[in-house]
């Protein structure tokens, strides 16, 4: 059988397994569509809020010597209503749209303004390490996620996802917290907390001073996550952290994902490196007699 | 070791030219800045202040480049501060260039917009026939003119300036200029940079008389690297796709000329 690209992740259906990531371009439906286009299988929202953010002052990213990216935009966003009326029109782009609140009633009200949208999946930020009062701050408080994710699910029939990172918090237990409130599915990772200083003028380089690592450093670090989560639990699971080629993504599906999402790597290649990734899959899928991506994830566990 | 363009490098300032009240040009030694290409930009950061794309400015001097701002905002006005001798950051150079034609060629710019018409110039071939028209609200904001001349003082040139409020040059837009020169002259290439609504007028002039045209767009910035879709125009990133565009895929954007986007990445017009 010719190999397919199709993926599922719980109750979510994609034709293709490469996801953008929340945060990157997106925040035009022109571009969404382009990125579809350009083999991505779903896009992923940068995480909106109940009104519009401006972020941080620049600087607000940093490329690390020795590969990666620190980055504090500040989930700048142009506020769920206003987004959600610019996706409107929107009937051929698989979107997930990525949510950051403080309580429940912020996910609620902005679920809500989303009513007239086709929406494939909810993706739940409980995991930014640079914004106060949201994302990891709320992902790190086990009785505020089992609000949240209960409140979401009970709003919505549209899957929700909820992407965890490393916080002080043990994210298998924040995984767990998810699952029991009825999580359909996770995403693993956020970007890891850390900063640049400038030796020069002496002086953190961020005006957040502390952002978020991604790209390569941190693709071993979420590999390992993802492993360990799909080891202890049975829920589907988007791998997230420094994918930037096939041979990436096969072992995120090794490890026990189902999917994968990437950005740091449109900053080194641009947006063509989702069907190059394509590609490398099916390719590899020929070589080793797979027609499905299910059928090889989570085969590194049983060795 | 080779530099990764991606990382801040820090150089020190050397020179400030007042261009005009409110616009200085600032001068550093930097190799790689100095043979940008035009339309090329770098993220300059002010230590403490802010970072801001910025084009890069041709220096007299060999091995050196500047930056050419005009104080506005918070960043800036930032980098229009920075004395003699402090330091600033710069990564890059990001972004594409000019198809530069050959023949009869027309350069159009308006305030600090004329920084990359201003190193397209040190590219023409000295057989081109170059016309460089200069947009500014009234004389004192009037800058480069001289530089233009003494940069085609081999070539057959024109350099016109107008103003809005006819104090110096011609009296009026220089978007008027420009579709009378147009309608004169077939020309082989026509090279803009300015406000927005400069550019859309100039390649809409030139675009409707199947002239060929491009315009180097600005638009607010974050990372400069193609992940913060900060700078889109539709569907286009312009510090990935551009900052050049041709007027022929320019024409079908629906953003270009009407709308950009605010920090919350919110469409507002122009």
């Amino acid at each position: 059988m010719e190999p397919n690209l199709a993926t599922s992740i719980g109750p979510i259906q994609l034709d293709r397994p490469v996801m953008l990531a929340s945060g990157i371009l997106g925040i035009s439906l022109d571009v969404f569509n382009r990125l579809y286009r350009s083999g991505a299988g779903a896009v992923v929202t940068k995480s909106l809020s109940t009104e519009p953010w401006e972020g941080y002052p620049n600087p607000t990213i940093f490329s690390v010597k020795g590969g990666g990216w620190i980055n504090a935009v500040g989930l700048s966003n142009p506020g769920a209503e206003n987004f959600s009326k610019m996706i409107e029109p929107n009937k051929d782009v698989p979107i997930v749209v990525s949510l950051v609140g403080s309580v429940p009633e912020d996910f609620e009200k902005m679920i809500k303004q989303f009513e007239n949208c086709k929406v494939t999946a909810y993706e739940l930020n409980l995991s930014c390490p640079h914004v106060a009062k949201v994302g990891l701050e709320v992902g790190d408080d086990p009785e505020l996620v089992k609000k949240i994710v209960s409140t979401v699910k009970n709003s919505t029939n549209v899957p929700v996802i909820a992407k965890v990172g490393l916080g002080t918090t043990h994210y298998l237990n924040t995984v767990g917290t998810a699952i029991e409130s009825g999580i359909d599915a996770i995403t693993a990772i956020n970007t890891v907390r850390s900063m640049a200083i400038d030796v020069e003028t002496q002086r953190p380089i961020l005006s957040n001073k502390f952002g978020g690592l991604s790209g390569t450093p941190i693709k071993p670090i979420a590999l390992r996550c993802v492993y360990e989560i799909s080891s202890k639990y049975d829920i589907p699971i988007i791998g997230c952290g420094g994918i930037s080629t096939w041979e990436d993504a096969v072992e995120f599906f090794l490890a026990g994902a189902s999917s994968v999402q990437l950005g740091s790597a449109i900053g080194d290649n641009w947006i063509d490196v989702f069907n190059e990734i394509n590609t490398g899959i099916l390719r590899y899928m020929e070589k080793k007699n797979y027609s499905k991506i299910k059928e090889m994830v989570g085969l590194a566990k049983k060795s | 070791m080779q530099r990764n363009h991606n990382h801040t490098t820090i150089v020190t300032v050397e020179k400030v030219i007042d261009e005009t009240p409110t616009v200085r040009t600032l001068v550093f030694s930097d190799e790689i800045m100095s043979n940008v290409l035009p339309g090329q930009f770098a993220m300059v950061w002010i230590p403490g202040i802010n970072e801001l794309p910025m084009s890069v400015m041709i220096s007299d001097e060999t091995g050196k480049a500047a930056f050419t701002v005009r104080k506005h905002g918070a960043a800036s006005t930032g980098l229009f501060n920075v004395k003699i001798g402090e330091q600033i950051g710069i990564r890059g150079p990001y972004g594409n260039s000019f198809d530069l034609k050959e023949g009869k060629l027309l350069l159009v710019g308006g305030g600090t917009g004329l920084v990359p018409m201003m190193r397209l110039l040190t590219h023409v071939k000295p057989t081109d026939d170059v016309t460089v028209l200069i947009g500014a609200k009234s004389k004192d904001e009037v800058f480069f003119e001289d530089l233009a001349n003494r940069l085609l003082a081999n070539n057959p040139h024109k350099v016109i300036v107008s103003t809005d409020d006819g104090s110096y040059g011609e009296k009026g837009f220089v978007t008027d200029l420009v579709e009378k020169h147009v309608d004169q002259t077939k020309f082989d290439g026509v090279y803009v940079c300015g406000p927005e609504i400069m550019m859309f007028k100039t390649v809409q002039s030139a675009h409707s008389r199947g002239i060929f045209v491009q315009a180097s767009l600005e638009r607010m910035m974050k990372c400069g690297v193609g992940i913060c879709g900060s700078c889109c125009v539709g569907e286009d990133l312009v510090c990935k796709d551009g900052t050049v565009f041709d007027g022929q895929h320019l024409s079908q954007n629906k953003e270009f000329g009407k709308y950009h986007r605010n920090k919350a990445g919110i469409l507002e017009n122009y």
